[in-house]
């Protein structure tokens, strides 16, 4: 019988544990006390990089066990080596439920790993549950977060994405004396098709990425010119946070396409985001209007904007941020 | 080359109005392709401008009206397309879509090289039939694709975007690309466009055509459901000021950002 909650720790370029890990970590200890306190497991893939640090802190959140794959030929990610192993071990442990973040690559990887082993998935939810039958409830936007659905799933493991920094991580360490258990694989009966040539790092225009930030200063095609961005990104960086774009700033050249905002962008949900000379168009608002609280500054008083808008200030983005950013320097 | 481009018809975003029922309100609205498989059109035809000897058939799960935007592609340029349609589809997930169009691929394609989906659909948006496809077919799938920068002998070579930058990949073909949006925009259609469009005979084939059992598609096939749809409590807009002048405006985003 499938017991057990499976999630996919995964780690970025570096090594290092992605916070949506301990977010899933977390959300996996409530939902185990709905199903008879079911074991919390783990599957790692390392070449070794940081993998103590890992272990430290995978055993501080509450797993009973984690399994690793440890290679150096998994030190990049590889969607047909890490969808094999993981498929051999859900063939094996059979989990109950198998959760993943929902990041570029878990959106890659998790969709794979379903249909071959013929079960459901939700993509990017942001709550999950267990219904008074012991399913796994998952509840996510669709239409852009015009309408919810709470998804079930007859098959087993049931799996979900789940979207990273909506849940919360665990205010206090839950310690477990974690067993780690090394996984024993066989790579070359795998043909892969797919390789990494190169990878070229991002050119934000702040520190913070923006799928992390926690405030996000947006421009569009108010700001005019590049002088105008850079005054966003001089916010940005006072404020700690990132800088994100309308598609018609993008369309003007004034940020790269992968800060866009939107429907055919990203979809934000950082504590602050604060809209510079965006009209607020329906594509542009259903990328960010989850966002726990909305600025906008547009000089247009009747701009939609302001119906997402916790604030709405009427008002010119050149006299207002060089004196918000000199104050805020002050 | 043969590229299959996969594409969905769905709700007009900027038009969706909401019935009291938490349903959408179907009369009056337009429909319009998924805009992420705009962009996978639009690279198949660029493929086809810089190479010889590329054909492109596009593809759609849908209602026998999804015919409408088999006739726009081809309006593009596509050079052919078919409409996979079935009452016995209905209720499909992710997992029987992409079950049903590999199937359709397979049985009326046959040989492919290459097949593009959008990323995500502005409808669904769950970016799991692109991959579900690649699985059903038993091959490679990249997703969060931007470009793709070449292809030769058998190899694709492509930008795709990740959260930290962009990673140029090489995939040996056949393969499944699932597009982003790009850099480029999808091109109009021309007067001789919309004529082979008007001329175009659209093949509709249905669940006896593509070789799969009763069970495998729809809502019999589709391993996941929906318990509940409800629409989350609307954000009201909240408080606007017009404030006397640029200090006044930043005293407020000050309290707003502190609040
Ligand atoms: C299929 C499709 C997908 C799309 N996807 C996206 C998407 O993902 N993201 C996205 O953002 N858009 C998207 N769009 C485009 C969207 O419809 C809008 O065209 C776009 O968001 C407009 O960008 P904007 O607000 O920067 O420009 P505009 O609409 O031109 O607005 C500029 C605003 O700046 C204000 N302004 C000008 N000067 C000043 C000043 N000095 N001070 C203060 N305010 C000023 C103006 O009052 C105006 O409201 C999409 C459209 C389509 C059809």
């Amino acid at each position: 019988m499938a017991k057990g909650i499976l999630i996919y720790a995964q780690t970025d370029r570096n090594g290092i544990l992605q916070n949506v890990v301990l977010e899933l970590a977390k959300t996996a200890q409530d939902l185990s006390q709905k199903l008879d306190n079911c074991e919390i497991n783990a599957i790692l893939f390392t070449d070794g990089t940081n993998l103590e640090e890992n272990k430290n802190i995978l055993s501080k959140n509450g797993f009973n066990k984690v399994y690793i794959a440890n290679s150096l030929k998994l030190k990049q990610y590889s969607t047909e080596y890490y969808s094999k192993i993981t498929v051999d071990l859900i063939k094996n442990i059979t989990p109950e439920i198998f959760l993943i973040g929902a990041t570029t690559q878990g959106r890659e990887l998790a969709p794979v790993v379903a249909t071959t082993l013929n079960t459901g998935l939700t993509a990017d939810c942001t709550k999950l549950d267990i219904n008074e039958k012991g399913q796994l409830a998952s509840t996510r936007p669709t239409f852009g977060g015009n309408l919810m659905a709470t998804i079930l799933c007859k098959n087993y493991p049931q799996m979900a994405t789940v979207r990273p920094k909506v849940l919360k991580k665990a205010e206090n360490e839950i310690i477990k004396n974690t067993e780690f258990i090394e996984l024993d694989f066989d790579l070359s009966t795998i043909e892969k098709h797919v390789e990494l040539v190169e990878f070229i790092e991002n050119k934000q225009l702040a520190d913070v990425r923006i799928d992390e930030a926690e405030i996000i200063v947006a421009g569009g095609k108010g700001m005019k010119n590049q002088q105008g961005f850079e005054l966003l990104q001089e916010l940005a960086q006072v404020l700690g946070g990132s800088v994100g774009a309308s598609r018609g700033a993008v369309d003007m050249k004034l940020a790269d396409s992968s800060i866009q905002v939107g429907q055919t962008g990203k979809t934000v949900v950082p504590k602050i985001y604060i809209a510079c000379g965006i009209s607020g168009a329906i594509q542009h608002t259903v990328g960010m209007s989850g966002s726990d609280k909305i600025i906008a500054i547009n000089k247009d008083k009747n701009a939609p904007i302001f119906k997402v808008a916790d604030v709405g200030i009427v008002g010119d983005v050149f006299e207002i941020l060089p004196k918000l950013i000199n104050k805020l320097k002050g | 080359m043969k590229i299959a481009v996969c594409v969905k018809q769905v709700p007009d975003t900027a038009d969706i109005k909401w019935t009291e029922n938490n349903t959408i309100q179907r009369e009056g609205l337009e429909s319009i392709i998924n805009p992420f498989d705009m962009y996978a059109l639009e690279t198949a035809l660029k493929l086809k401008d810089r190479e010889q000897n590329v054909n492109i058939t596009t593809l759609t799960m849908g209602p026998p009206q999804a015919e409408e935007i088999i006739r726009k592609a081809i309006s593009l340029g596509i050079d052919d397309g078919f409409v996979v349609t079935d009452k016995k589809f209905a209720g499909a997930d992710t997992a029987a879509t992409g079950r049903t169009l590999a199937a359709a691929i397979k049985e009326k394609i046959k040989e492919v090289d290459l097949i593009l989906c959008g990323q995500f659909a502005t409808d669904g948006d769950t970016a799991q039939t692109g991959p579900a496809i690649s699985v059903n077919l038993n091959y490679p799938v990249i997703t969060y694709v931007k470009e793709i920068l070449s292809v030769e002998n058998n190899i694709a070579t492509v930008k795709k975007e990740v959260e930290d930058g962009t990673e140029i990949l090489k995939v040996k073909l056949p393969a499944v690309l699932c597009m982003l949006k790009c850099d480029y925009e999808p091109r109009r259609p021309l007067i001789k466009g919309f004529k082979n469009a008007q001329k175009a005979e659209i093949k509709f084939y249905g669940l006896n055509d593509i070789g799969l059992e009763v069970e495998q598609v729809g809502i019999k096939g589709s391993p996941t459901y929906v318990s509940k749809a409800f629409r989350p409590e609307q954000k009201q807009g909240g408080e606007i000021f017009v404030p006397d002048n640029a200090d006044d405006a930043v005293n407020k985003i000050l309290e707003a950002l502190n609040g």
